[in-house]
């Protein structure tokens, strides 16, 4: 076991845990954040994405399956159950997904609404094409995408309307867009740190 | 009645939980001293278990029980199918844990429960297996040819069953052999829907709780209701005794419409160790043993006049079942059989369908579920007949459809199509594609032998939905009724809750239906609350799949309002002082006729029968009501879609440059679900076109087992669809809805794969096989082109 210490949805939690615990099942598991949900085994699908901060702080989406707890010793992170605000006002990407009919099942859509936080992060004023590719991590079978682009869009229209109103934009994150090089995986992990049946 | 909530695109009620993350899905169950299931599987297609000792699974840490197929035999039951298409169909016995033979990858050999699900994980690496490989059977026509290996050696066969409708044997048309022998022109043609897996986000997880002699099952399933009655058939618990709750449910796609062997396995788990247990499959477990769809070979032979008449068709399929009968899988085919037609008045017809054995995993329900498959067939024969006959491919389908003032009319397979005009959804999504402007465009590209082909793919088709009329399917020998039920609940406070014995996940129902209760009640769309999904509280019902959930539950929903208002009438007359005869119902009130002032609503009739101290005499108290709705006939949703393709012919990529849906799906609740159940039905049609297929390798193993080899398309891979719709309501029912679910799916690939042989028809190409990768539009370009 190894001790980890981590603010997740704002709250400091230390625990100990199995060093090949990944940092979804820590938050599902240990945590109760049962918000956050695994749809595959293989990085792809990106249902688990949450926000988690860099060494210098900055919060970056992360698969967090693709992530050891051990890795997130000492991070920052935020997950769909800590997107809206202290009086659970709604972030403007949640909202958007709501009035665009952006979700139907509901079960990609934590990770797709982290996606699209971190993607308007780091780019306000996507594209259609560019909001399609920044969102290619995240697999949604319901929607055929398209209500997903246009909450996205209306998001960003938002969040940019009132960055121009207040200078503080309603984001867990206020660092500058980099790409993140921190030694994280993002897209892959070895098979062996994924629990798997056998064969 | 007043008519505001109807049609108006309502956000979801759903939406606010799934949002935040604070719903229930099956896997964020945790009961007390629960225990947690792994399960072995089998890495070989076919093979003899000639030992299995599952004894260092205990030895393992955490580890709180281990069992095989042989330790449960006797008390697993074999798994149900509830539709034998035919009376002498074979239905081997299937068990959830395999008893010594295991006859597909993937199929569950053993079994651990443990602390955690990790310590499970770790447990069933230490069991031991010993397997003695069989001959594996995969391919279907090899599969029935003399001296098969077989999949079921005790059976004979690998040949489930042989279905056939023929119009001249049942009276409703010509003899399709005839016409083909008499026959200007045939077209013949095979064609092969690959096989698909339906991947719904939420892998299956299923929770077991034993309490004294009861159980409660939470599962991540379609069909609740189902699921309890064949969990107490099948096991001989008591019906009663047995609770099943279908929380929110992460998609379905007809994917979660089936009773499984993991759900089975934790029954029995529960039931032997007398603790809570719970199994989730990972995404990797889920594509090789959940079930699949498609994998048909469809041989196909159309009868024309040289001007382009269809004078008879004749349909031959051989349908993989994979290793067993999934629960409705047999019948899939079948409910295609129906849809070779179409839109068309084709005089003769006949159709014949296999169910062929194979040591693959069982295919079953996916979304559109045989009327895919059969509008693939004929949307693609009749450009083929065009192109053989140098017609328009738009002529030629409007010299054969069903004219708008022809309906109600009836099929060359007894059908009778309610109601639809083809035209007018046709001339629509011709216009907003800009149809005649392609045209001219990719004559242009055709004459200056550019690069990129430019192609367009026409699909007009037409579904049936709303499954469906009891009568039927006792006819086709399903092993259900096809009605539906609601309940309304008037509480004191003038708040509605509605029971609903559908079972949504992710369609809106809590949204549409409270629409449509709103506006029959006249209480606000937020005072109502819709219950599903958990067999305590709607103890009643057929679930969702086949389109039917507002076709067949919307108008039970509608008919118990009706009631609701019926009871109300009495007692607001009896406060009003006047004649019930004298009251309309009007604004949310009951007012006495020609006066608009001092109604009842609903909210004053509900604390009424509440206090019960002034009531009419011999009237019970209660406003609530339930009702169940058999339905008198399918409905028949259609529509035209239209798909502008360009293909690379240099590097066989395929771009989608626009793509038209013009839908008739008759009246609509909300405008916004609707739109969304198009838009993902039609990425779903488009990757059978383009992105998906389960495919086996030559010992049957499946080699697309993990999502980055089963390529489900992503944000990047699909454009922006145009939608709009044309209006012809469902003339059987007061709602006049006919259903959406499938639409998209059923219409699209036809029109993509339509659109890139378009594109590719002067260089020789008449056909692709799916999906339409890069390498295989480049292929055919080649091959074409020699």
């Amino acid at each position: 076991m190894t001790r980890v210490s981590m603010k997740v949805d704002g709250v400091e939690y230390e625990d100990d845990v199995e060093p090949r615990t990944l940092l979804v099942h820590h938050l599902r598991e240990q945590l109760g954040k049962v918000g956050t949900v695994v749809g595959c085994d293989t990085s792809n699908c990106g249902a688990c994405t949450v926000l988690m901060s860099d060494p210098e702080g900055r919060q970056q989406g992360v698969k967090s399956c693709s992530v050891l707890a051990v890795q997130a010793d000492g991070r920052e992170i935020t997950t769909i159950e800590g997107l809206s605000g202290p009086d659970r006002t709604l972030h403007p990407v949640q909202r958007a997904f709501h009035e665009a009919h952006g979700l139907q099942c509901g079960f990609c859509t934590p990770g797709m609404i982290m996606a699209a936080v971190d993607l308007l992060q780091e780019n306000a004023d996507p594209t259609e094409d560019e909001i399609r590719e920044g969102l290619e991590g995240n697999l949604c079978r319901c929607t055929g995408y398209q209500n997903i682009v246009r909450a996205v869009q209306e998001a960003s229209a938002e969040i940019r309307q009132g960055a121009q109103a207040e200078p503080a934009p309603p984001s867990p994150r206020a660092g500058e867009a980099q790409t993140p090089d921190d030694g994280l995986p993002r897209e892959h992990v070895p098979d062996e740190t994924i629990p798997q049946p056998v064969p | 009645m007043t008519i505001t909530e109807v049609g108006s695109a309502r956000r979801r009620k759903e939406d606010a939980r799934l949002i935040t993350g604070r719903t229930t899905w099956t896997e964020n169950v945790t009961l007390p001293g629960m225990l947690h299931l792994a399960i072995l599987r089998s890495p070989m297609a076919h093979a003899r278990i000639t030992s299995i000792d599952v004894s260092p699974a205990l030895e393992t840490k955490g580890v709180v029980a281990a069992f095989s197929g042989r330790d449960v035999a006797d008390v697993q039951g074999a798994l149900p199918c509830a539709w034998p298409v035919t009376a002498d169909m074979v239905h081997p016995d299937r068990p959830p844990i395999a008893v010594d033979e295991v006859k597909f990858m993937g199929e569950a050999v053993a079994v651990v429960a443990a602390r955690s699900r990790a310590a499970a994980l770790d447990a069933i690496a230490a069991i031991e297996v010993d397997y003695e490989p069989l001959p594996a059977v995969l391919d279907m026509e090899a599969a029935i040819a003399d001296g098969a290996d077989l999949v079921h050696a005790d059976k004979g066969t690998n040949k489930g069953y042989t279905w056939v409708f023929d119009s001249a044997e049942a009276g409703t048309g010509g003899d399709a052999a005839a016409a083909l022998d008499g026959a200007e022109v045939v077209i013949k043609r095979r064609y092969v829907q690959q096989r698909l897996i339906p991947a719904f986000m939420e892998p299956r997880s299923v929770v077991v709780d034993p309490t004294g002699d009861a159980y409660s099952i939470w599962s991540a399933t379609q069909i609740p209701h189902i699921l309890r009655f064949l969990i107490s058939v099948v096991t001989g618990t008591p019906e009663h005794k047995v609770r099943v709750i279908a929380p929110d449910v992460g998609g379905g796609f007809g994917g979660k419409l089936q009773v499984t062997p993991e759900e089975l396995i934790a029954f029995v788990a529960a039931k032997r160790l007398g603790r809570p247990v719970k199994y989730t499959e990972s995404r990797s477990e889920s594509l090789v043993s959940a079930h699949h769809g498609r994998d048909v070979i469809q041989d196909l032979e159309l009868a024309a006049r040289r001007d382009g008449t269809v004078t008879g068709l004749r349909v031959k399929l051989l349908a993989n079942m994979g290793a067993y009968m999934g629960l409705v899988g047999p019948g899939v085919p079948i409910l295609g059989a129906f849809m070779y037609n179409a839109i068309y008045k084709f005089p003769a017809y006949r159709f014949e369908c296999s169910g062929i054995f194979t040591n693959t995993t069982i295919t079953d329900a996916y979304r559109g579920a045989g009327r895919p498959e059969a509008t693939y067939a004929i949307e693609r024969l009749m450009d083929e007949l065009a192109a053989e006959l140098g017609l328009d491919p738009m002529d030629v389908r409007r010299r054969n459809w069903i004219k708008a003032e022809e309906f109600p009319f009836t099929t060359v397979c007894g059908l009778q199509y309610d109601s639809g005009d083809y035209d007018k959804a046709t001339d629509r999504a011709m216009e907003l594609l800009g149809y005649d402007e392609l045209r001219a465009e990719q004559q242009r590209r055709r004459e200056a032998q550019d690069p990129v082909q430019l192609g367009i793919g026409i699909s007009t088709y037409t579904e049936m939905c709303g499954l469906a009329p009891s009568r039927v399917l006792g006819s086709l020998r399903y092993g259900a009724g096809g009605w539906e039920t609601a309940s309304v609940r008037m509480l004191p406070t003038g708040k509605v809750e509605v029971v609903t014995g559908t079972s949504p996940h992710g369609q809106g129902h809590e949204t549409a239906w409270s629409q449509i209760v709103a506006d029959q009640l006249g209480v606000a769309f937020d005072d109502v609350e819709v219950l599903h999904g958990d067999t305590r509280t709607s103890y009643k019902g057929l679930d969702t799949y086949g389109s039917r959930s507002l076709a067949v539950g919307g108008i039970a929903l509608y008919n118990a309002c009706q009631k609701v208002l019926d009871k109300a009438k009495p007692i607001a007359a009896h406060m009003l002082e006047c004649d019930p005869a004298d009251l309309e119902f009007t604004g949310g009130q009951f007012r006495v006729r020609g006066n608009p002032d001092g109604g009842k609503s609903m909210a004053d009739c509900a604390l009424a029968v509440f206090a019960a101290h002034d009531l009419p005499d011999g009237i019970e108290p209660t406003l609530d009501a339930d009702a169940v709705y058999d339905p008198v006939n399918f409905s028949f949703p259609h529509g035209t879609h239209l798909c502008a393709t360009e293909v690379d012919t240099e590097t066989g990529r395929v771009t989608i440059r626009k793509y038209v849906a013009v839908d008739d799906i008759g009246k609509v609740i909300n405008p916004l679900i609707v739109e969304g159940q198009v838009h993902g039905g039609i990425a779903q049609g488009v990757a059978q076109a383009l992105f998906e297929e389960a495919v086996y390798d030559a010992d049957g193993n499946l080699m697309t087992g993990t999502l980055v080899d089963y390529t489900l398309p992503t944000a990047a891979d699909l454009p922006s669809f145009v939608t709009d719709r044309t209006e012809s309501p469902a003339p059987d029912h007061p709602l006049g809805t006919k259903g959406v679910g499938e639409a998209g799916t059923i219409a699209s690939t036809p029109a993509v794969v339509n659109a890139i042989v378009d594109a590719l028809r002067p260089m020789g190409v008449n056909d692709i096989a799916m999906p339409c990768t890069p390498e295989r539009v480049w292929r055919a370009v080649q091959g074409g082109a020699a």
